[in-house]
Order: structure tokens, then sequence, then C-alpha cells
């Protein structure tokens, strides 16, 4: 492609691809089929790329090239449910593809028009209807604006982007808008970091142009280091709509006066590292990228660094150490990056996320952003739905929409007809949510209020065989092992807290430990360098909020009431109900289970028992049992 | 102290050094050139033996322990090579919520090594990794680039004996 | 100037202060365990929080700027007890056998253990005892007493720009140790010590050869004599309460004697001598087109930082041993002959500001009188601890004379113990020498004092230009070389100290903790000393002072004569960076 220096040149190309995206959008048939296939991490794990090897050569073998466009996306959301393939422009749902199905598919669907109805996913079919997918309980419910292109589009086309309005904020700022206005925009339209702490991204870039006047280097960086468990939306944004992130950090550029940005992605997203490379290629291609970008004078260039597996890397001053070079250790505040930041230069640094909001807001203006969501946290949330639910996956709501509407409309609810316990919102750093705060509306204060945070947006869901110590010796294991091990609250005390919870989940511990637990939580809270140590204790001072009673029991009664914690876990047979096959007994890695004398009435053999003392908690009996006979407690 | 040289020989290869020695040469220049030198050099040994760090502090003109710092950072690196087939297995809490300490376990148990270690004859190696976004298969492992979802624990036999 | 409060009271402050430097001059010291100012300013080990009105959480007063309307607490109970838990979790990873610690009575944690009352079992639980690293010569490291503040990290890799220790591994596995956990006697550690006396507790420390020092005064069959560096007697003191820089060579000499050392001499003697043979062998250089810029070596921490890292300029260190070596050269030959005793029969014990003088003595080439020149090298700390054992009781001391022959020196002598002293004294015989032996030749060469890590002069001496440079800490040394070797600028004469400051502030001084030395120079008061010493010596030029007259007419005939060379030059060879 040619560079684009003028708006007409971009307009030409939007033009020229509109109808290729619009059959997807507004399902305008023009003859030809699309065939969106997932080419996020989900699906390809699930085997989406081979379905596409797969729908090529049947394609070919039908004669279809001219009839079908095989195109590869970003994550669609419903990650459960891969690989994923919608075909347009009816928008029908292909879930849990296999390759064998696809033959069927190509010949009957793509050849004939007429949809394999028991390919489809359930929700879409009723009887002789079938429903798109935005009709879905799962779609139907969201609100798109960060990741309005993700499974839409090729993100490995810019041109599709384009299509898009892609680089048209760019355009607008870089002449109507003065680098105040761009600021002012994004101040107005309430948009806060989406990374976790949520700070207002337009003060942020105000600080970042105004607090230093006469430097010679700025920069604007991108975290996309996310490193929470369970927690995969800038993933998806990245390999989904790559550009947005890219055009976004080239207005940031603009608004604070930097030309040089860098992208600080996590190394385990292979796919996503490979589509930034391709989207920077091709935007430096197009004059997207590089000098005197439409023909402006403005001029901005991206690097991409890899972080290399260390949790720490998310908090802005630890990423910017790490992109110099050195061990990702955070650096004390103040002075803050936008004074001080990457190589001693004034900084902005912003997540995948926030970055995805900016190009909209510009182009629809801030009002527009405004009114979606609460009074202090504007616009949507991208969730990344975990754990013990139905739809797991990834989904975009407006802020202020309540856990209850995620979880059990969009998320469909907790399998296995087990009951909702938690849900843990904002990783090591969050906390536990308990079935009281469901109704509560998602926004950044509400969730601190209750004793979690926003975070990245990761959402995991609980049910009642979830142990809640457990989970937060879990998150405690997660920081010793992701501490940097600079400061001592966090290297020291983190540990002590995890050894304290080893205790209590051995039934070890008294109730002065609890106590004493309770007191390090908040010295760690008041004391350790960085975000990430003081947010450190929250998994356990949440879970100790509103699930004390779990702690007790492991403490006073030693009892596990989830039954998770094997130290705690009794395994005993009901000698009325077992008919004294010695299955169990035969699946005991530690012969802890032997026949009894007893034979209840109406059985034929005597029941079989287990020796507590040999017993290693394994549960292979409980497993292995036919009668239900053999319980834990 | 105990001198923790990597478990096996060095046998590196002049083409193995050529190759590092262009990646230096790419990078040696940026602001910040450790990390991309490191991973392009593990991505050419498998590894980072003391032997390829030396090289890197050398041709970097920088003390060979702020290299070695960097790399016992960051859980990426290693300092000793991985097995023919390395398996992780991801403790993301979407998966950990669904058993995947379990199966973490099981192949600790099955393989005889801790995570972190390689089976004597060099065939698997055991790390514990953090979410790699296939939460909706949880739980989840990785055996090189193949990943198995929604497993049990009683799925690792049969998993394992395809690459025995 | 900004208002600020501290406690409700209001102070005007300088913009620029941390919270730290303001509580000072409010009257109040904040404890502080990881903070070295300028080299370590990092908030890491959280000791010195401090409650800022409107902060979120408690901030590190050390890094913490002031500003305009701040309003401080540093004494609220939520501050004492985050201390306090600090301290108490730091001794939860701590192998608390403070009665048997080196710095047992010197130790920063230990201090505030007993201002804040911890409980030190209040945490339990891992705490591991990883293996004590006794492979250098000049010292070993215990990392179960470190407390990851980092100050030695800066130290060797800030203050020196080696960086032959660093943190590896991360979180609770963190550790402070070379690469690989390699044997620091295997990396390119040059000994310099500067990391032990910037250690708060007791894991870093020198090696103890005091137990060799009284064995040998307890063995009749010896003769034992002792030689003090100009530096010492610029430190010692502060180990017996007295205030920093105060000079005690009296009692020095006096302490020494009195532990039963056969003869008390000087090392201000053999620097004397180093200037005999060090400004004839520059004058040599510079008529007969040596190497130039010639470059001194009388700190041995710099010596081996030059085969480590500087080999190219190996021909420019200059062949004269150090003033410890040329004494003991002195000692086991001329001496001997003198006393009429073997050379087997003598031990020369040295007392240094220095760790790397424990290693010097080790080298090749050192050996005059066919055995080591120097037998024993003891550090000023080292010799405090043999005072305080033996009971003496310093400070009612009468002050003494050293012995002659080898007890006289000149002003030029004793200001070898300061970064620019080595230069200056040369300055002095070579003007001297070069005005055609003139006694009005300059005898003040004021540009080359003070702390500055480099300095810079340009001298016109009897028609002829000379070009100098001072350099002191390793990182500035480095920072110099380079220059040098990209020809950015040019020298003839450059003296180069491995400590910042020069040797009395040498890694085998008295520690001052880091509370006195964020405030205090340490450096330059203990400098003070040693040019008070100068200022007030009858003879200020080394070829003036008559015993080194005595030993050139009885000995060494001329300067860098054949037998000179011999017993007071050595040789250098490159190192490998790593074993």
């Amino acid at each position: 492609m040619n560079v684009i220096k003028t708006i007409d040149e971009l307009n030409a190309i939007k033009a020229k691809y509109a109808d290729v995206v619009g059959t997807r959008i507004e399902g305008k048939g023009n003859g030809v089929r699309d065939v969106l296939v997932c080419g996020g991490t989900g699906c390809t794990s699930s085997g989406s790329m081979k379905i596409i090897d797969v729908l090529k050569e049947e394609i070919k073998k039908n004669g279809l090239e001219d009839k079908v466009n095989v195109i590869k996306t970003g994550c669609f959301g419903l990650c459960a449910l891969g690989p994923i393939m919608i075909v347009y422009p009816e928008g029908t749902f292909y879930s849990k593809t296999e390759p064998e199905h696809i033959p069927e598919i190509v010949e009957q669907h793509l050849k004939n028009g007429q949809p394999v109805k028991k390919y489809l996913y359930a929700e879409t079919v009723s009887g002789d209807e079938i429903k798109s997918l935005n009709e879905t309980a799962f779609y139907a419910n969201q609100h798109r604006v960060a990741l309005r292109n993700c499974g839409v589009i090729s993100p490995e086309h810019v041109e599709e982007y384009i299509a898009r309005d892609g680089y048209q904020a760019l355009y607008k700022c870089l002449t109507q808008l003065t680098p105040d206005d761009v600021i002012e925009t994004i101040l107005n339209s309430g948009l806060r970091g989406r990374g976790g702490a949520g700070f207002p991204t337009g003060k942020k870039w105000m600080l970042a142009r105004n607090l230093v006047k006469d430097a010679d280097q700025k920069f604007v960086c991108c975290n996309a280091d996310e490193g929470d468990p369970g927690a995969f939306m800038d993933r998806s944004v990245l390999e989904g709509d790559p550009h947005t992130v890219i055009e976004a950090m080239a207005i940031a550029g603009y608004a604070i006066g930097a030309n040089q940005g860098y992208i600080y992605v996590r190394a385990e997203y292979p796919i996503a590292v490979e589509r930034l490379k391709i989207a920077i290629s091709q935007a430096e291609e197009i004059g997207m990228l590089g000098d005197d970008i439409f023909g402006t004078g403005f001029s901005f260039r991206l690097g991409l660094r890899l972080g290399a597996g260390a949790f720490v890397c998310g908090e802005e001053t630890a990423l910017m150490t790490s992109i110099e070079g050195n061990r990702g250790e955070p650096r004390p505040r103040p002075p803050f990056p936008a004074v001080k930041g990457l190589f001693g230069k004034p900084t902005v640094l912003n997540n995948v996320e926030t970055y995805a909001n900016v190009c909209q807001i510009i182009l629809n203006g801030a009002d527009w952003f405004a009114s979606m969501g609460t009074e202090k946290s504007k616009g949507t949330k991208v969730f990344a739905l975990g754990g013990k639910i139905h739809n797991t996956g990834l989904v975009e709501v407006p802020m202020g929409t309540t856990l209850r509407t995620v979880i059990e409309d969009i998320g469909g609810g907790i399998p296995n007809g087990k009951k909702f316990k938690a849900a843990q919102t904002g990783g090591p750093s969050g906390g536990c949510i308990p079935a009281q705060h469901l109704d509560i509306p998602i926004d950044y204060d509400n969730l601190i209020s209750i004793g979690s945070m926003m975070g990245s947006g990761g959402l995991i869901v609980m049910d009642e065989d979830n142990c809640m110590v457990d989970i937060a010796k879990f998150f405690l294991d997660f920081t010793v092992d992701e501490s940097c091990g600079k400061c001592t609250p966090c290297r020291i005390g983190t540990k002590r807290m995890y050894e304290m919870l080893e205790k209590i989940t051995k039934g070890n511990a008294t109730m002065e430990d609890l106590d004493k637990l309770e007191k390090l939580c908040y010295y760690i809270k008041d004391n350790a360098l960085c975000g990430l140590g003081q947010t450190a204790p929250n998994p356990v001072l949440s879970t100790m909020r509103y699930f004390r009673d779990e702690y007790e029991a492991h403490i006073k009664e030693k009892r596990c009431p989830a039954g998770v914690c094997k130290s705690l876990l009794n395994f005993t047979i009901d000698k009325d109900k077992c008919v004294g096959c010695g299955l169990c007994a035969r699946n005991c890695p530690a012969s802890a289970i032997t026949r009894t004398d007893y034979v209840a009435p109406g059985k034929k053999l005597a029941a079989m028992a287990i020796d507590s003392q040999k017993c290693v908690k394994c549960g292979a009996c409980m497993d292995n049992c036919k009668f239900n006979a053999i319980s834990k407690g | 102290m105990a001198f923790k040289k990597s478990a096996v020989p060095f046998s590196g290869t002049p083409e193995q050094e050529e190759q590092l020695r262009k990646v230096i040469a790419q990078h040696k220049d940026d602001p910040g050139a450790l990390m991309p030198i490191l991973q392009g050099a593990q991505e050419i040994y498998g590894y980072l033996p003391i032997e390829v760090q030396q090289m890197i502090a050398d041709a970097m003109e920088i003390p060979l322990e702020k290299v070695y710092g960097v790399v016992t950072f960051y859980a990426q690196f290693s300092i000793n090579p991985k097995g023919k087939y390395k398996i992780s297995v991801c403790l993301g809490t979407a998966c950990y919520v669904k058993g995947s300490g379990d199966i973490y376990t099981k192949l600790q148990e099955k393989l005889g090594i801790s995570g972190g270690e390689i089976t004597s004859d060099g065939k698997f190696s055991l790390d514990a990794c953090r979410c790699i976004g296939a939460c909706g298969l949880a739980p989840v492992m990785t055996i090189n680039e193949e990943v198995y979802g929604r497993l049990t624990p009683d799925d690792i036999d049969t998993i394992l004996a395809k690459y025995n | 100037m900004v208002n600020i409060k501290i406690n409700g009271a209001e102070y005007q402050v300088p913009d620029d202060s941390t919270i730290l430097q303001a509580a000072r001059i409010a009257g109040i010291k904040i404890p502080t365990l990881c903070y070295l100012k300028d080299i370590n300013e990092i908030g890491a080990c959280r000791i010195c929080v401090v409650e800022v009105k409107g902060a979120r959480s408690l901030v590190a007063s050390c890094v913490y700027p002031v500003n305009e309307g701040m309003e401080i607490f540093t004494n609220t109970p939520k501050v004492v007890e985050s201390r306090r838990t600090t301290l108490e979790l730091i001794l939860s990873n701590h192998n608390i056998s403070c009665l048997s610690c080196s710095r047992g009575g010197n130790c920063e944690l230990h201090e505030l253990c007993n201002e804040y009352g911890v409980d030190p079992h209040k945490f339990e639980g891992e705490n591991p005892t990883p293996e004590i690293d006794y492979s250098a010569t000049h010292m070993y490291r215990d990392n179960s007493k470190c407390i990851l503040c980092r100050r030695c990290v800066a130290a060797c890799g800030v203050t020196q720009g080696i960086g032959v220790i660093g943190a590896n591994e991360r979180g609770f596995a963190t550790q402070i140790a070379s690469a690989f956990d390699m044997d620091l006697a295997d990396t390119a550690c040059v000994s310099c010590g500067q990391c032990i006396t910037a250690c708060p507790t007791g894991a870093l420390s020198e090696k103890d050869d005091t137990a060799k020092v009284l064995e040998a005064i307890a063995n009749p069959d010896k003769l034992v004599v002792v030689q003090a560096a100009p530096a010492v007697r610029a430190s010692l003191g502060e180990a017996f309460g007295l205030p920093i820089g105060t000079n005690v060579e009296g009692k020095m000499i006096a302490a020494l004697r009195r532990l039963g050392f056969d003869k008390v001499f000087d090392t201000n003697f053999s620097a004397d001598l180093t200037i005999m043979e060090e400004a004839h062998e520059f004058l040599d250089r510079v008529q007969n087109g040596g190497t130039l810029p010639m470059i001194t070596s009388c700190s041995p921490g710099w010596v081996r930082y030059c085969e480590n890292y500087f080999p190219e300029f190996i021909p420019n260190l200059s062949t004269c041993k150090s003033p410890q070596q040329m004494f003991g050269a002195v000692v086991k030959t001329y001496y001997a002959k003198k006393q009429g005793r073997n050379p087997e029969d003598i031990v020369c014990v040295s007392v240094m500001p220095c760790t790397a003088k424990k290693f010097e003595i080790g080298r090749d080439d050192q050996n005059a009188g066919g055995v080591p020149d120097v037998d024993i090298a003891i550090t000023t700390r080292e010799l405090a601890n043999l005072i305080k054992r033996a009971g003496i009781m310093f400070n009612e001391l009468p002050d003494e004379q050293a012995d002659s022959p080898l007890g006289g020196y000149s002003g030029a002598g004793v200001i070898f113990g300061a970064t620019g002293g080595v230069m200056e004294a040369a300055l002095r015989t070579a003007a001297w020498k070069l005005t055609g032996e003139n006694n009005d030749a300059p005898v003040d060469f004021k540009e080359v004092r003070g702390v500055e890590g480099v300095k810079e002069a340009t001298y016109e001496v009897g028609g002829k230009t000379v070009r100098v440079a001072v350099a002191s800490g390793l990182a500035n040394a480095k920072k110099l070389l380079r220059d040098v070797k990209a020809g950015k600028a040019s020298y003839d004469f450059i003296e180069i100290m491995a400590c910042p400051g020069g040797c009395v502030n040498g890694g085998g001084q008295i520690i001052q903790p880091a509370s006195v030395r964020n405030f205090t120079d340490i450096r330059a008061e203990r400098a003070k000393v040693l040019y008070g010493i100068d200022e007030k010596c009858e003879y200020r030029r080394s070829h003036e002072n008559p015993d080194i007259q005595k030993l050139y007419k009885e000995f060494f005939g001329e300067p860098n004569s054949h037998k000179a060379h011999e017993v007071l030059h050595t040789s250098y060879k490159e190192q490998k960076l790593y074993r």
C-alpha cells in the first residue's frame, strides 16, 4: 500500500473496503459469504487453525473460492464454545467446531445456503428459527466499544480497520484539534485507566504535557503486560484490533508532545505479539507511524518490548525499569512518570483497554462516552469471565451493570446446579465479592467500597466447592512468587502471610494467629513500596470480611466447610449405604480401606471402612464409589 | 558459595555464536537492549548458561552479575535447558478454581520431578505458568505447542503416553 | 524555601529537601537502613516511613520530596508500630546470632531493634541460612545476616563501577551474590572493602587476622615490627568515641607499643620512600620518553582494577611498590641486615585503612628479602579490637613517637592518605628537582586537594608543563581512563585511589553508620587531620626526611638504582575477569 497523506486517500480505502466489512456488520448480501473463524488464543488452543485449513480445502473442493472468504479474526468473546465460526451475511454461529463438521457445513451451508443446525450454538436455534450471534443472551446484554472490532475485522489487514473508521481519529487530532483540545476531550469524557487504579486518563496526559516544559524527549507507553491470572481482555484487543491501540498511542503522543512509544507486551502472548508486529509494520507502510504523519509534521514511532514473566512489571515504574533493561523492580514515586518516567523522561503509560477507547471518544465526542456508565465511572468495561461459569469468555458492559447481570444473564450462571459463593475481581490486588453484593452496580468506587477493586477486569466465579481460605492462599502464593523482593513488607510480609494461611488450612492455627494475620495485612497495605505490594493483602482481607466463618471453622473446628483443604478432610464410608463391592479399596493408593464385619441390612457383603491415619485424602475412593456411600467433610 | 552452573555441559556451536553476535549487534545501541538480547539468546540456545551470559556481558561491556541478576528475575529465562517436551500447567485463577493444582501435582508424581525441573533423560521438563488465556478450556496444560484442555488428573497417563 | 509542618510545628526548609533532610533540620532523626545519600536512594527497607497528611499510605521519608504546606508526622503510633513490624519481619528472616557477630556493638539493625523494643520472634517461618562465602582473601560474606538493603550493591556498582555483586532471584528468594553464586574470589572483585563499610549489619566483614598478630607477638623467636598507614590515625579514635577528624597518632603509637610490638614504625616513612622512587620514575619517563601518563600504584584496589578492567594501562602504572610493601621490603632487607637478623625471623605487621592490603601482601613479586615483604595486614577496625581486647584505655594514653630509623616522616608522606596526596607529594619533589633543586619551589598544590571524584590541574615547573589528574573511587577512575583512552583528555601524571576520598575513607576504616555518613562528609573530616599534620611538619618534602636520606646513603645509593629496583619495584599482569 502507498503512504496515506490526505484524508481523501484514507477515505478512498475506507470506501473500498466498506462493503467487505459491511457484509458482516449490516448483513448486506452481495452474494459472497464471509466465514469468520476466531484466531484468538482461546479458540486457537481448541484448534481453530486446523478448522481454517480444512475449511479452505473444502471450499476449494467445492469450487467456492469466489463465493466465500475465510477470515481469521480476533476473539468473539465466547471462549468456552471454541473453536467459533460465524457465517455472514446470516450471522449464524457455529460453536465447538470440529474438523469433521466442516465438509458438511461447506456442502450444505456455504454451497446450498442451508445452515447445519446440529453444529450451531444451541441457544441460537429454536425450532426452525435461527438467531444470529447478536441476539443471544451472551451478546444482547453487552455493549462493545473497546471490543467493537474484535471478531469483526481481520486484524492482519489494516484496510479492514480503516473501513471501520480507522485512523480517522488521528487525522482529526492532527488537523483539527490542538494537543490541549485532545486532552480536554479525554478529560471531559471521564475515561479512567482500565488497568486497575482508575486514574483519570485525561489528567495523566495533562500532567505529562505540562509538568516538564523543556523536556527534550517524552515517551508514550502501553502496558500490555496483562499479568492477572485469569484476565485476558488486553490480549483479545491486541489480537483482534491492534491498530486501535497504535492509533490511540499516536494520539497520546501528539497530546503530550512525544514522538516515541513503546508497547510492553507479555511474551506469553505469541499471537498478540505477532499481530502487533504486523500491525506496526503496516502502519509504518501507510505512514500512520513514522515521520510527517498526514503531512502535518507530526512524527511518531513505536517499539515493541516483550515482558519475560514477571507480574510486577505490570506496575508502571517496574514496567519502565524493565524496558530500560533492568530487573523489573518498582521505583518510589514521586517522581511520577509524568515528570521522570522511562529513561528519566516524562512518560504517559496507559493500558491496552484504555487506549482502545480513545479513538472512539475522539470521533464520537466526550459527551457520547460520558453518557455511558455511572456518575464517576464512564464508558464500558471489559471483563474476562472465568471459573465456575457457563459462558467463559470476554464481555464488555456499560459501567454500572450489576454483577448479577454479568454472571447470570451474560455468563449463563453456574454449571452443575451449584450455588454461587463469590466473584473475584481485581486479581491478586482485588477481593472476593459475596452473594449479598451481587446487585451492586459495577464501577471503580463501588468495588473499592466493598473491599475489592476493578483491577484490569478478571472476573472469576466461585461456587460452593471453593474454599475461601484456600483461594486467599492461592492468591498469596501468587504474590509471594511474583514479589520483586525489593521492599521488606512485600518480600517478607507476604511470605509470612502465606505461612499463616498455610497454618490455618492445616488446622494448626489459633485465633491469635488470625488476629496477627489481619494486623499484618493492614501493615503491608500501609508500608509496601508499590501499588502491587500495597494491595497484596486484599484477597485475604476481603475473604476475612465476608467469609470469616470459614476461617473460624478451619481454626476452631479444624474443618474445611468446602472440603478443599486436604489436611482437614475426612473421608468416611456410610456403612449402611456400602454394598461391599471393594472398588474403593482397589483404587486406594494408600491401602487405607479394609473390610469390616458389618453387613448392612439387605446387603450381601460386609461394608468397607477407611483408616483415617493411613488415608492420604486423594479422593479416589469417593470418585470410584458407584453407590454414593463415601462422603468427605 | 554453591556455584550454580547449568546442569549439563555447554555445547554451543559456532553457528549459534554467530547468530548471537548478530542479535547483539542488532540491539546493542538500543536503549535498554539487555532484555531483547537475552530473549534472542534464549531463542537461539534454548537456555542461558554462563557461557552465553558471559558473551553478552562482554559484548555489552556490563558486569556478568548484572546479566545474571536480570536473568534470575524473570521467570521466562532459564539457566538450565528445558526438556524435549516442555510441559506447562496453567495455574491462573480460572484454571486453579477448576482444579489445575491437582493436575500439576499429578504430573510431578508421574514424572518424579518438581516444577522447574527436567527428567533425567532430558525428555520432559515441567513448569507452572500463569494464565495462557485459554480459560474457556480450563484447566489447561501445554506440551510444547500443543494445548490440552478440560483436563482431569486421570487424563495425564494417556497424554504422557503419547510422548513416550 | 517551602513551609512545612513537622509534628505540628512549622519549619522552612529548602525546596529540594526530602522529608528525611527536612526532619533533620527540625532536629528529628528519622531511622534509615537502606538509604545512602546519592548512591542508594531506593526507598526499599521502609524503616523511614512517616505519615503525610492526605497520603494514601505511609511514605518513605528518605526519597519523598517536601512540598509547600506539607504536614508530616514522624512519631505517631501508626508510624512507630509500622517501623517495629518492619524490624520484626526483618528479624524473622535474620540469623540472630548477635552475641558472636562481627558487628556486635556496631550494628545499625541491632540499634534500631533496641530503640523500638521489638519481639524478635513475633513472626516465624522460613529463615534460610545460606552458605558463608569465605573464598576471598580479604573478607567473607554471610547472607544469613543480610537484610537486602543493597547498600553494598550500590557501593560496588555505583561508587566503584564494578558490580561483582548484585541482587539475584526475586521475592523471598532474593539474594545479594555474584553471578551464578560463584565465589567472590573467582570474580573480578578488587578487594576494596567499600561494601563492608556500607553494610549496616554483619553480612559483610573483613577476615580477622588479629589472632595471627597475637601469636607472632607471643613468639619469643620473632622480631615483630609494625607500621601504621597515614589514614589510620585519622579514623582510629572514632572507635573510642572521639569525634570524627581527631588525630590520634601519638595514642596509636603508644597503644601499638603496649600491645607488645618490638618496634613501632610508620608507613609515613615508606610513603616518603615511595615518593623518592615514584617522582624520579616520573621524571625519568618524562625526560627519556617513557610511557605517559604515568599512573600511581599505591592503591592495591586500583592496581587490581587496572589488571582486571584496563590491562592496556598496565605499562602506565608506576612500577613502585606501595608504601606498605616498600616498608616491608626495607624491613626484610636493610633493617634485617642492620639488626643482624634473618628476614625469616622478622614478622612485619601493617595496620591499614584498607582491606585490599590483605590481598596485596600475597601478590607475586612482593618478596624482596626472599620472604613476603609484609606478613600480616590488619585493618584499622582490627587494631581497634586488639586495643579493646587488651584492655588498653586508649583515650588515657600518652602521645608517643614512632621508633627510628623507619618512623620519621615528612608532610608529603602523611598526605598520602587523602585523595590528591600522592600527587601533591610527588609534585613537591619533582618541582624541586625540575627547578634545579631549588628550596623555594612550590610546596602546596591545593588544586589537587578535596573530595571531588576527579580533579585536574596543569603546572608550569622549571619550564616544563605538567598536566595532572587525580581520581578517587573506581567509577570516577573508569570515567577518567575512558576519556584518556578515547583521546578526550591527555595527562602526564595521574593519581588513582580505589576508595572515594582516598585511604581516609578506605574499606578498612572504622565504620560510621549511614545516619552519620548521610549528613557528614567523613572523607573531608578525616582528610583535614592529615593536612593539619602536614602543615606542622618540619619537613614538607619527602627527600628532606633525614631517615630517607640515610637509607639511600647506607643502602640504595640513588633513587631508581639497581638495588632500589630489586627491592622497591614490582610488576603487574593482566587478569581474567572470571576464573
